[in-house]
C-alpha cells in the first residue's frame, strides 16, 4: 500500500511541486520557538477569510442585487431559506471578527517590531490587505440596501467629490449615477464577490511567501536566522512549523470558535455594534436616519474626518491616518525591534496611541456634540503626533541590551 | 536570442516599437471599459422635471419631493423667519452666497424667487446627508438662539431658513438651489430655468 503511495506521490512531484511546497511552507518552515499569545491572530485571519468566503458563496445564491429586491432577498434568506439565518449570521459576524483579528495582528507587529527590517515589504502586503478588507467591508454594507447601508455608502462615495476639479464626476462615475442607485448596488454587488476577493487572495498568498522568505519575527525580535546549527544549517532557535505551530494553531482555532459562535448564536447583532438597528428599515433616498455612523471598525477614522471643521481637510486628514501606517517600518528608528527591550518614552507614546485609537472608536459612534468633538480632536493629535514624532522619540529611548539568543 | 548578433539596434527599435504601439492599443481598449462605468442613457434620462403643487402650505410646513433621485424641499417661510435671516448673518460662512450654487434669480440673501417659499435640494454639501429639518421651538432643541434651520445629522452641519451654512462646521458651502420656476402662483417646477424670476 505505501508504495504504491510513495509511487503516487513520486509520479506528482515530477509534475508539480507538492512535496516542495510542503517542505518549504510546513514541515522545514523553521518558526522561533518562542511565539507567545499574539502570535495566533494570522492564522485566525486565515480561518475567517475561509468562512467567509464559504458563507459568500452560498449568500450569494439566494441573494438578488438589485435595489427594488436586495432587502426582501436578505430576509428571505433570514426566514425561507433553511440554515439562511445561520449562515447570514456567520458572514456578519465573521466581517467584524476578521477587524478583530486584524487590528490584534497588526498590534502584534507593533508590539514586536515586526515590521522593521527585513520585513518591510511583508508589513506593506499587509497593509495592502487591510485596505482590500476596508474595501470589501464597505462593499458588502452596501448589499443589505437598509438605511445604514445606503446613506453610509453615501457618504464615503461624496468624499471622492471632495477633490477638487473633478471629484464631483469621480464620484458619479464611481456610483453610475447621480445618487447611490440600481447601478451602484450592482455593481458593488460585482466588486465584493469577485474583484476584491481576487486581489485579496493574491495578497494574501504574496504576504504568506514574504512571511517566509525572511522568516518570521518573534517577541524578542532576534533574527534567528543569525545561530544557525553549522551542520544542518538550521537555525538553533527555530522549530518546524509543522506539526509544532500548526497543532498549537489549532488549539487558537478551538478557541476562537468557542468566543465566535457565542456571539453568532446569541448576540449576533451585538447590540447595534456588529449589526445596526437602522439597517433593518429599507433604504429610503429620501430620509437620512437621525443618527448615523459606520460599524466599530471604521469610526476611528470616520472620527477623525468629523473631528475637522473642514470638508477637503477632513478628507485628507482621514486618508493620511490609514497611510500614514505604510511609513511604520522607516520611522521607528529604535535600535531594538521589540518592546521588551525598548524604554519607557515607547511605551508610553504606545499607550497613549492606544488610548487615542479607542477613544475615536467610541466617539465616532456617537453622535457629535461640542464636547464629543473637542476629544475627537485631541485624540486625532495623538493619533497623528505618534507617527510624525517617531523618528525622534523612538531614537532618545532608552532601550535594554538585546539577548543573542530568544528567551 | 543569439548573443551574437553584432548589430542590436534594429532588435531594439523593434522591441521600442511593438511596446508602444501594445501600450497604445492598451490605452484604447481601456476607454470603452471606463466609459462602460458611467452612468447609462436610462440613468440620465431619468431627470425630468417635477411639478410641485404649494397651494395647500402652511407657514413653517416642508414639503419633500424626489428630482433626480434626490429631495427637493418647498419650506413657506414666516414673516419673523424672514426677519431673522438678517439677524444671523454674522454666523454665517458665505451669507452672500457668493461661493455657493444656485441660480443667478437666487443668489440673494433670502436665497428664493418669491420671499416666503424657499425651495433646495435636501443633500448636505459635506457628504450627502438628508439634513433634518428643526423649526425654531423645536424639541430637538438646539440652545435658545436657534431661529430655525436644518441640521445635519452625520457630521452636526446647521443651515439657516435659506440653506446658508454657519461657520465652524463641516459643510463648506450653502445648501444647493436647484433650477426652478413658477408655472403659475401655486404651481412651482423644478428643473427648468426660470424665465421671469430674475429679481
Amino acid at each position: 500500500m505505501s508504495k504504491i503511495l510513495t509511487a503516487s506521490l513520486d509520479w506528482v512531484d515530477t509534475r508539480f511541486p507538492l512535496s516542495k511546497l510542503w517542505n518549504e511552507h510546513l514541515a522545514e518552515y523553521y518558526a522561533p520557538k518562542n511565539f507567545n499569545f499574539w502570535y495566533y491572530f494570522g492564522s485566525l485571519a486565515l480561518l475567517v477569510l475561509v468562512i467567509q468566503i464559504i458563507t459568500g458563496i452560498l449568500l450569494a445564491t439566494n441573494y438578488k442585487p438589485d435595489a427594488g429586491m436586495a432587502f426582501a432577498s436578505v430576509e428571505y434568506i433570514m426566514r425561507d431559506v433553511e440554515y439562511g439565518w445561520l449562515i447570514r449570521y456567520l458572514h456578519s459576524t465573521g466581517a467584524s471578527f476578521f477587524f478583530i483579528m486584524v487590528y490584534l495582528h497588526m498590534f502584534r507587529a507593533m508590539l514586536y517590531g515586526s515590521y522593521r527590517k527585513p520585513r518591510e515589504l511583508l508589513w506593506i502586503l499587509g497593509m495592502f490587505i487591510y485596505l482590500c478588507l476596508m474595501a470589501e467591508a464597505f462593499l458588502g454594507y452596501l448589499l443589505p440596501w437598509g438605511q445604514m447601508s445606503f446613506w453610509g455608502a453615501q457618504v464615503i462615495i461624496s468624499l471622492f467629490g471632495a477633490i477638487p476639479v473633478f471629484g464631483e464626476e469621480l464620484a458619479i462615475w464611481v456610483r453610475g449615477d447621480y445618487v447611490i442607485a440600481d447601478a451602484t448596488l450592482n455593481r458593488f454587488f460585482v466588486y465584493h464577490v469577485v474583484s476584491v476577493p481576487l486581489i485579496l487572495l493574491v495578497l494574501v498568498v504574496m504576504h504568506i511567501m514574504a512571511l517566509h522568505q525572511v522568516g518570521s519575527n518573534n517577541p524578542d525580535g532576534i533574527e534567528i536566522k543569525k545561530n544557525k546549527d553549522p551542520k544542518t544549517g538550521i537555525p538553533l532557535d527555530g522549530i518546524p512549523f509543522h506539526p509544532y505551530y500548526t497543532v498549537k494553531d489549532i488549539v487558537g482555532v478551538a478557541v476562537f470558535l468557542i468566543f465566535f459562535s457565542a456571539v453568532v448564536f446569541y448576540a449576533p447583532e451585538m447590540w447595534g455594534y456588529f449589526l445596526e438597528a437602522n439597517n433593518f428599515f429599507p433604504a429610503d433616498p429620501m430620509k437620512t436616519p437621525e443618527h448615523i455612523a459606520p460599524l466599530w471598525f471604521f469610526t476611528p477614522f470616520y472620527a477623525i474626518l468629523r473631528a475637522i471643521p473642514d470638508k477637503l481637510t477632513g478628507v485628507i486628514a482621514m486618508g493620511a491616518s490609514i497611510m500614514v501606517w505604510f511609513l511604520l517600518p522607516w520611522i521607528d528608528r529604535s535600535p531594538v525591534k521589540s518592546i521588551r527591550y525598548k524604554g519607557g518614552i515607547f511605551k508610553f507614546a504606545l499607550l497613549l496611541f492606544v488610548i487615542s485609537f479607542l477613544g475615536l472608536c467610541y466617539l465616532g459612534m456617537e453622535t457629535p456634540t461640542p464636547t464629543k468633538t473637542l476629544f475627537a480632536q485631541i485624540f486625532s493629535f495623538i493619533y497623528f503626533a505618534f507617527f510624525i514624532l517617531m523618528p525622534w522619540y523612538s531614537k532618545w529611548d532608552n532601550t535594554k541590551p538585546v539577548p543573542e539568543r530568544v528567551t | 536570442m543569439t548573443e551574437s548578433v553584432d548589430d542590436k539596434s534594429k532588435r531594439r527599435f523593434l522591441i521600442a516599437a511593438t511596446t508602444t504601439v501594445g501600450a497604445i492599443g492598451t490605452g484604447f481598449t481601456a476607454v470603452p471599459f471606463v466609459l462602460s462605468m458611467k452612468p447609462s442613457a436610462k440613468a440620465q434620462a431619468a431627470g425630468a422635471p417635477i411639478e410641485i403643487d404649494i397651494s395647500k402650505m402652511e407657514e413653517g410646513q416642508k414639503l419633500t419631493v424626489e428630482w433626480r433621485g434626490k429631495p427637493v424641499w418647498v419650506v413657506k417661510r414666516s414673516e419673523k423667519n424672514l426677519e431673522d435671516l438678517s439677524v444671523l448673518e454674522k454666523k454665517l460662512r458665505d451669507p452672500e452666497s457668493a461661493s455657493s450654487e444656485q441660480p443667478g434669480y437666487a443668489k440673494n440673501k433670502i436665497r428664493a424667487i418669491k420671499p416666503e417659499y424657499f425651495v433646495v435640494i435636501g443633500i448636505c454639501t459635506h457628504l450627502g446627508c438628508s439634513p433634518t429639518y428643526v423649526k425654531e421651538n423645536d424639541p430637538h432643541d438646539l440652545g435658545s438662539d436657534w431661529r430655525g434651520g436644518f441640521f445635519c445629522p452625520c457630521h452636526g452641519s446647521f443651515f439657516d431658513l435659506a440653506g446658508r451654512v454657519y461657520h465652524s462646521v463641516p459643510a463648506p458651502t450653502n445648501l444647493v438651489v436647484p433650477p426652478h420656476t413658477y408655472l403659475s402662483s401655486t404651481r412651482i417646477l423644478v428643473g427648468v430655468e426660470s424665465q421671469e424670476g430674475v429679481a
